[in-house]
């Protein structure tokens, strides 16, 4: 069988397009690159859409651990506190039991019931705690830079005669931004790299369709040898970070581009936060 | 990597027989009532029993370890433990890496189980656990394949609804009927040659060692004795 | 344990549990909490030495040394740390393995990577077969300690290397300007001063460090997740404490241990933060001055 073959194949097999069985002997470098190159969908996956949405929540959160108010911070503070102070792999296993309780038959609202059965699957469960975890890490940078906004910035900006909302979207949000970018950055790096913890506690893969971790565990399995599949799954990742600090590159330059030259901060790598 | 690490008893040979060779054997220890981790931490069952048994009869010093059923090939072939007794059925596709002895369990019957007798087993969502026999084989059915990584997992799946009927090992599953409305559904299906001890394929003097053990336990019954104890009276036996 | 407990079948509610929580299994789980105590007190200063060698090599000014420390650095950016895990323990033993077997069998004529089997003679085998159990224990331990360090060692050079950076100029031109070797720099200013600059990016190390233990059962060590799957799957009658699924108690159990871990690391690390702010030409060091006037 010839790699385009394969590729069409198994190029979108993660996702149940190709070939319904998996290869079973005579496994060839083309297959293992494909497969788990096909796997990257579900971590690119689970990535992007838990960054997305966990950007507003972590805003949210930021803003509320910000605030006098006890009623308010109190939650905030303790929803962050639970998300960053346990290992992911643990959130995963609860959410997963927790989700598995929900009454198989669906809530009945309105007359119409409403399934939960899809909630235990991965791409909704492991999705929606990623989304939680990715928000508790990301409102912590963003309340450290949300702390350490320049007063003379404020200041300015009452002198403009800004107040309330207008404030917040025209200076405190985006000093705010430009400060937690390169944490951010690293942040976003790492939850790329949490998202191979999916397959591998917790949620089960259906019809076989999993991450590039589980085709590289498949691999691994079946031909007794760790030192091919696991290094191409490597290389994926390495391929996939260099991307995504070519992106957060480019919005970093555009958040920074009223500054001086060489005020310009650079995005450094800093493991500030893993989980 | 030296997979695992359970505390494990060194089989009480008389001080006189010093020069015992070691043989380390890896099981899993959650498959009852084949093998699993007693209230003590000690691993137990009919797999335990017979390991010692053979040992003991072939004068070999036995030590139990415990490794996770999903790397516990690589680990054999890598040397952290020399057998392999895990109600491992011997299949064609794993004897093109490793070596069985002769069956010390008949071929046994795999068996579904749900909770709707009506259970549609060719296209409805069916658990196995990952990496079984039990699991290529709903992989080729027309059904979903739902992997879970212990068989505890598998049942519990079918219990919350996630999938439709679980596929496992038939005495393995015996323990679940009738907890919760489970059930047997469907026929029975025979897989594999029956449960062997997995050897590398360069072991062949210790392979020779517990074939013989294996048949004098099967010449003078005491191995359907074993069988019986364990798995009932209507157990499958060797005749 | 308890002389009640030798019968459980006759045991209800609180003996049974009280029987229950103290068998021979569940003093292996507690004591698993103790394996991943050793674990962090062994890593921790074993990564900082990793740290330290790699965050010096990446400042040398010899070529290939610079090269191996970025690249060392940058390992950890690219790739998830499980990758790591799942095979860097493997290739260990399997290289020493390789290497005692030259040694102590020079005249093993077969291939060692044969096949799918990897095969050294009976005297090369770490441990050797015949060691007792425990040996066995500790090397696979001990495998797993060399990984995390070097994996988390990576981290601890990124987060040391830019604290380097970060010592002012001015002090390293002054030490200079006193006519110091290059070594002498290091060792007098560079290191002392690199510390205020380290230790937040350090304690930031050790939050990530205690919440990358779970991985432990990826190397096959009997770790608290390991008993905690075990011990919450369900029991059956032949078991001497039949009960059902029980590991979402057992894993709620796990989660309260790492928030406590996290508690109180984050009461002990504020503490050492500020010490080690005091009298640093640094925010939180104006902070302090400003206090304290």
């Amino acid at each position: 069988m010839s790699c385009i073959q394969t590729i069409a194949d198994y190029g979108l097999r993660s996702i149940g397009i190709g070939e319904r069985l998996l290869p079973r002997s005579d496994f060839t470098m083309c297959q293992q690159f494909t497969l788990i190159g096909s796997g990257m969908i579900w971590n690119i996956y689970f990535g992007v859409l838990a960054l997305l949405a966990g950007f507003f929540l972590a805003t949210g959160l930021a803003l509320a651990k910000n605030v006098e108010s006890r009623l308010i911070r109190k939650p905030a503070e303790w929803f962050i506190f639970v998300f960053r102070g346990s290992p992911l792999f643990i959130q995963f296993f609860l959410a997963y039991e927790a989700l598995a309780l929900l009454p198989r038959a669906g809530f009945p609202v309105l007359g119409i019931t409403i399934e939960t059965n899809w909630m235990t699957r991965a791409w909704a469960g492991a999705l929606f705690v990623l989304f939680l975890n990715t928000s508790a890490y990301a409102a912590e940078i963003f309340y450290g830079a949300l702390r350490s906004v320049p007063k003379g910035d404020l200041e300015a900006a009452d002198a403009y005669g800004l107040s309330g909302w207008k404030k917040f979207r025209r200076v405190t949000w985006p000093t705010m931004l430009r400060l937690a970018w390169p944490s951010y950055t690293n942040e976003a790096i790492f939850l790329f790299h949490a998202t191979t913890l999916v397959f591998f506690s917790g949620f089960p893969a259906f019809r076989q369709e999993g991450d590039a971790l589980y085709y590289a565990k498949y691999f691994a399995d079946k031909t007794f040898n760790p030192f091919i599949p696991y290094p191409i799954a490597a290389f994926f990742f390495v391929l996939l970070t260099l991307s995504v600090i070519a992106l957060f590159g480019v919005i970093n330059r555009r958040l920074n581009r009223h500054l001086p030259q060489e005020q310009r901060r650079r995005i450094r790598f800093r493991p500030q936060i893993l989980r | 990597m030296k997979k695992l690490i359970l505390t494990a008893a060194i089989l009480g040979l008389s001080a006189g027989v010093a020069a015992a060779e070691t043989v380390r054997m890896g099981t899993e220890g959650a498959y009852p009532p084949y093998n699993y981790i007693d209230d003590n931490g000690q691993v137990a069952g009919f797999e335990r029993e017979l390991g010692d048994k053979l040992c003991e009869m072939e004068k070999l010093d036995c030590t139990w370890v415990t490794n996770d059923w999903d790397s516990i090939i690589p680990n054999l072939l890598s040397g952290n433990y020399d057998t392999i007794m895990a109600g491992m059925s011997i299949t064609e596709e794993r004897e093109k890496s490793i070596d069985f002895t002769q069956a010390y369990y008949p071929p046994a019957a795999s068996s579904y189980m749900a909770m709707d007798p009506g259970v549609d087993l060719k296209g409805g969502v069916v658990a196995a656990q990952t990496g079984t026999i039990q699991a290529a084989h709903v992989a080729e059915t027309g059904a979903t394949l739902a992997e879970y990584a212990t068989l505890d997992d598998t049942i519990a799946a079918v219990k919350n609804g996630e999938a439709d009927a679980v596929f496992a090992d038939k005495d393995a599953l015996k323990p679940f009927a009738g907890t919760d409305g489970m059930q047997f559904v469907g026929e029975d299906v025979q897989l594999g040659k029956g449960i062997g001890i997995g050897l590398r394929k360069s072991d062949t003097a210790l392979k020779d060692k517990f074939n013989d053990g294996i048949s004098k336990l099967k010449a003078d019954g005491s191995l359907n004795e074993m069988l019986k104890k364990y798995f009932g009276d209507d157990a499958l036996t060797f005749n | 344990m308890f002389s009640t407990c030798t019968d459980p079948s006759s045991l209800h509610g609180l003996s049974w549990m009280l029987c229950y929580l103290t068998t021979g299994k569940h003093m292996m789980f507690y004591g698993s909490f103790g394996v991943v105590l050793i674990l962090l007190a062994v890593t921790a200063p074993a990564a900082l030495i990793f740290g330290f060698g790699g965050a010096l090599a990446a400042r040398s000014h010899i070529a290939p040394l610079k090269l191996f420390g970025r690249g060392y650095i940058s390992m950890v950016r690219g790739v998830p740390d499980i990758v790591f895990f799942l095979f860097v323990p493997i290739a260990m033993d399997q290289g020493l393995e390789y290497l005692r077997n030259r040694v102590k069998c020079p005249d093993w004529n077969q291939p060692v990577w044969a096949g799918n089997e990897f095969h050294v003679c009976a005297a090369a085998k770490l441990p050797l077969n015949t060691a007792p159990q425990i040996y066995h224990e500790i090397y696979g331990f001990a495998l797993a300690v060399v990984a995390f360090s070097i994996v988390y060692g990576a981290f601890a050079a990124n987060v040391l290397y830019g604290a380097m950076q970060a010592v002012p100029r001015a002090q390293l031109e002054t030490a200079e300007a006193y006519g110091m070797t290059r070594a002498q720099v290091n060792r007098r200013v560079l290191i002392p001063q690199m510390w205020a600059y380290a230790i937040p990016g350090l304690s930031n190390l050790w939050m990530i460090l205690i919440k990358a233990t779970p991985l432990l059962f990826l190397l096959g060590i009997e770790d608290i997740v390991y008993w905690a799957r075990e011990l919450g799957a369900t029991k059956s009658q032949i078991y001497a404490y039949p009960h059902g699924d029980w590991r979402l108690y057992y894993f709620l159990a796990l989660l309260i241990f790492y928030l406590v871990m996290t508690k109180l690391s984050e009461l002990v690390l504020d503490r050492i933060n500020r010490r080690l702010a005091f009298g640093q030409a640094t925010a939180a060091g104006e902070a302090l001055r400003k206090a304290g006037a």
